[in-house]
């Protein structure tokens, strides 16, 4: 393999990876080193790729994705803390041929929308939700989220999070598997080049699901680091992410074509 | 004219639906109509009642304290309203059940057996187009075909085979109404 | 003539929900209000009209699936009472950011809190001051009759779109319980979702290839963007009150004295004026149809007409009649009479509060 130039790589014969166009030129407002950027990209190049953006209505949550809709260039609606599921509903269910999904981070989905997530899922609304699980609320400063480890240090769990008095860490992926309305469920990651070409992949089973018939919810968790609520680099959180998250939420999927592994 | 009409005994007995029955006839003759329950938890098995009001006007409020007539159907419903009725009023009421008759000397008070006759016809569920029948022999504000065309309007398709019954039923109400005591 | 029928305020409200061309009803019972969604259920406006029903987990779920296809440009309602409105707000007050055209519905009950299942119009405050947070408006109509809440329907449509805001139809338990006939107007056309595409161009609808995306969002992170937000805001709701006041008089012409009252109530002062004007009283009746935007001006011309007392009739501790007080601004005396915590209040009671409170008072 001979060494290229700088000149050699920006060569477009050289090109390996082109930017999907359905991100905008906004600059990622994410910390550098979170997930959340490489988890968009995803999404944008399977909807390049399905040719679906004419069709495709997405929801922002509340949470560091709130903005998703500056990044994200295609129609979307931004939505109350923890509704998502319920805007998503709102739409699919007036324009069922168009492709609608959630983006949501832990406190969103699996605190204050519990209800809105369980009872779409259980309803099995054919639309697809993103979970983006990094055990902490970012956008607020690293508060205790509902996904938080036991143990796990945050900024209204200063000493750790105490399960007896503050709760366990709700596996939300592994309970809405067990509803009916769910058709395919996983749980990914996108810390390392090949976790990323796996988490792309459900990602697009997910909205060829929602394409291919009225199937149910497909639902991607994204196990993510969140280095500034971690508080560490982000080559160290990953690190983390991978030794203390990841025996918690393990990789893989969990319902596939309706039926559970 | 305007007629102001309580309609008050237990949930059960038809008292929603004979209201409901009277307002249609109304529209069938081009009046104006309300029709005003009581709701709530007395629903469920308790006292209901509801406050019907039949004009030639626009209607002002469907609820009133005062009635041109009360049709009463049960003990609690007699405490309750007897003293409602306008001095020269109508009380109508079918002595089953109670144990303290109306007493009071400026109304007109007429006593209907509903629920014999309607036992007696083989079929309970008549009980109110008895007293339907009553009511419209001391005031008749609807015209009898006019109340068949509300009947056909409110009873499901599936019930109109039963109207003929319910007219009998009207008729019997309408021979057996007894005068218990007259002021005017 | 539309079609007449005996009909519940409820019911109505239901009908003409599928007859105004809705595109999906999504709510949650409560009582007194349940019949809507039981109506709509046993009627399948789906197989009628392709209209969309369903029962959410929630009010809360119900008004954010108001957003989201509201946000698609759809005509959408929902509907609820007291604490189920409570629930709503969060949904409106971002209704009202996204500027998000809906018709709601509240069937009042007694409250604070669970309260009672009885009649009430104590969540003035909340219909007309803004309910949930931050600086909004929202067009509030009061029906006061079964007909008014099949016809505020298609109104509440046409004045939520033609403003993109919220359109609320401040009902109670006696107008949603009560029959009385009613005559339907005949059913719209539901929009085709190329109208909806070509006709709203803030509604997302998915963006087509070559085009700007749209956006709905009540989210300005920049304060001095969201103060030009606010100011834009500020500005509609001047167009609405400007342009939107209804109301309605009963021999208002000669009159001393007046009740300005609105829906349930107001059916019952137009009894207690009837029996006033018997006893030679010159009493009149003002009946708010719009409660937001307030008929201020109009008041302030009766007032300014030499009427002497303005009694406000509500089954609330007072609400209203701070409205009627601001409106009149002083020129005449302005007294407070109402039942509430679910009792209605009588005709003879109303004459009576008349009799001491303004007359006599």
């Amino acid at each position: 393999m001979t060494n290229l130039t700088l000149e050699d790589i920006i060569k477009p014969e050289n090109l390996v990876h082109e930017r999907t166009k359905l991100m905008t030129d906004k600059t990622l407002s994410y910390c550098p080193g979170c997930g959340h950027g490489t988890a968009h990209h995803i999404i944008m190049e399977v909807i390049e790729e399905l040719d679906m953006q004419e069709q495709t209505i997405g929801v922002a949550p509340v949470g560091c994705s709130v903005l998703a809709y500056d990044f994200m260039n295609i129609d979307m609606q931004q939505a109350a803390h923890g509704r998502a599921p319920a805007v998503a509903t709102g739409i699919k269910r007036v324009y069922p041929n168009k492709i609608v999904f959630t983006y949501q981070g832990d406190g969103d989905l699996a605190a204050i929308g519990t209800a809105e997530t369980i009872h779409a899922c259980n309803r099995g609304e054919n639309i697809v939700i993103v979970f983006v699980n990094n055990g902490i609320y970012g956008m607020t400063g690293g508060q205790m989220a509902p996904t938080t480890l036991p143990g796990m240090k945050s900024s209204t769990s200063p000493y750790g999070r105490d399960v007896h008095d503050m709760g366990n860490p709700l596996k939300m992926t592994e309970l809405v598997a067990q509803l009916p309305g769910t058709y395919f469920v996983t749980r990914q990651a996108v810390h390392t080049p090949s976790a990323v070409r796996k988490a792309k992949r459900s990602i697009r089973k997910a909205f060829e699901n929602q394409r291919d018939g009225n199937h149910g919810i497909s639902f991607v968790e994204i196990v993510s680091n969140c280095n500034s609520g971690w508080k560490m680099t982000p080559t160290d959180s990953n690190v983390w992410m991978v030794e203390n998250m990841l025996p918690f939420y393990p990789l893989g999927d969990i319902k596939v074509d309706g039926k559970l592994l | 004219m305007t007629e102001e009409l309580i309609i008050a005994g237990f949930g059960g007995q038809g008292v929603l639906s004979m209201g409901k029955i009277l307002a249609y006839s109304g529209i069938m003759q081009e009046q104006e109509v309300s029709w005003m329950p009581s709701y709530g938890p007395e629903m469920r098995g308790g006292t209901a009642n509801v406050i019907v009001i039949v004009s030639d006007e626009r209607i002002s409020s469907p609820i009133l304290t005062i009635f041109d007539t009360a049709i009463i159907l049960n003990q609690q419903s007699m405490d309750k309203f007897e003293k409602s009725v306008r001095p020269g009023g109508v009380l109508i009421y079918d002595p089953n059940g109670i144990t303290r008759h109306p007493e009071r000397t400026d109304i007109n008070i007429y006593q209907v057996e509903g629920a014999r006759l309607a036992s007696e016809m083989g079929n309970a569920k008549i009980f109110n187009m008895v007293i339907l029948g009553a009511y419209l022999k001391v005031k008749p504000i609807v015209k009898l075909d006019n109340v068949i065309k509300g009947l056909m309007k409110s009873l499901p398709v599936r019930y109109h085979k039963l109207i003929p019954l319910n007219e009998d039923a009207i008729t019997m109400g309408m021979k057996n109404v007894v005068d218990k005591n007259i002021v005017n | 003539m539309g079609e007449l029928k005996l009909m519940k305020g409820n019911e109505a409200l239901a009908e003409a929900a599928i007859r105004a061309g809705a595109d999906a009803y999504f709510g949650y019972p409560i009582t007194p209000q349940s019949e809507v969604i039981e109506y709509l259920m046993a009627e399948k406006p789906h197989e009628r009209t392709g209209m969309v029903v369903l029962q959410a987990e929630s009010e809360v779920a119900a008004i954010n699936m108001v957003y989201g296809a509201a946000g698609a440009g759809k005509r959408v309602m929902t509907s609820s009472s007291s604490p189920g409105i409570s629930l709503k707000q969060e949904g409106l007050s971002y209704m009202a950011g996204a500027e998000l055209p809906c018709v709601y519905a509240n069937v009042v009950r007694g409250g604070p809190g669970l309260g009672t299942i009885q009649p009430s119009q104590a969540d003035y405050f909340q219909s007309t001051k803004g309910g949930g947070h931050g600086d909004y408006r929202q067009i509030v109509l009061a029906p006061a009759s079964v007909q008014e809440m099949s016809d505020f329907v298609k109104l509440g449509f046409d004045l939520a779109f033609k403003y993109r805001t919220p359109v609320l139809i401040l009902s109670d338990g006696v107008i949603g319980q009560m029959m009385e006939k009613v005559e339907l107007f005949d059913q719209m056309p539901r929009l085709k979702d190329e109208e909806i595409a070509e006709n709203f161009e803030w509604a997302t609808t998915g963006r087509k290839k070559g085009t700007e995306r749209t956006i709905i969002t009540s989210l300005a992170l920049q304060a001095h963007e969201m103060e030009a937000h606010n100011l834009h805001l500020q500005a509609k709701y001047k167009t609405i009150s400007e342009n939107e006041v209804r109301f309605e008089t009963f021999d208002c012409e000669d009159a001393e004295y007046i009740i300005v009252a609105y829906g349930s109530s107001a059916r019952i002062a137009q009894k207690t004026v009837q029996i006033a004007r018997k006893k030679g009283i010159k009493v009149g009746l003002f009946r708010l149809i719009s409660l937001y935007p307030f008929p201020s001006a109009d008041l302030q011309k009766l007032c300014k007409q030499g009427v002497k007392g303005f009694l406000a009739v509500e089954m609330s501790a007072g609400q209203m009649v701070e409205d009627v007080m601001l409106a009149v601004k002083g020129c005449a005396k302005v007294e407070h009479f109402g039942r509430f915590g679910g009792i209605i209040h009588t005709p003879e009671e109303v004459l009576k509060a008349l009799e001491q409170k303004i007359i006599g008072g």
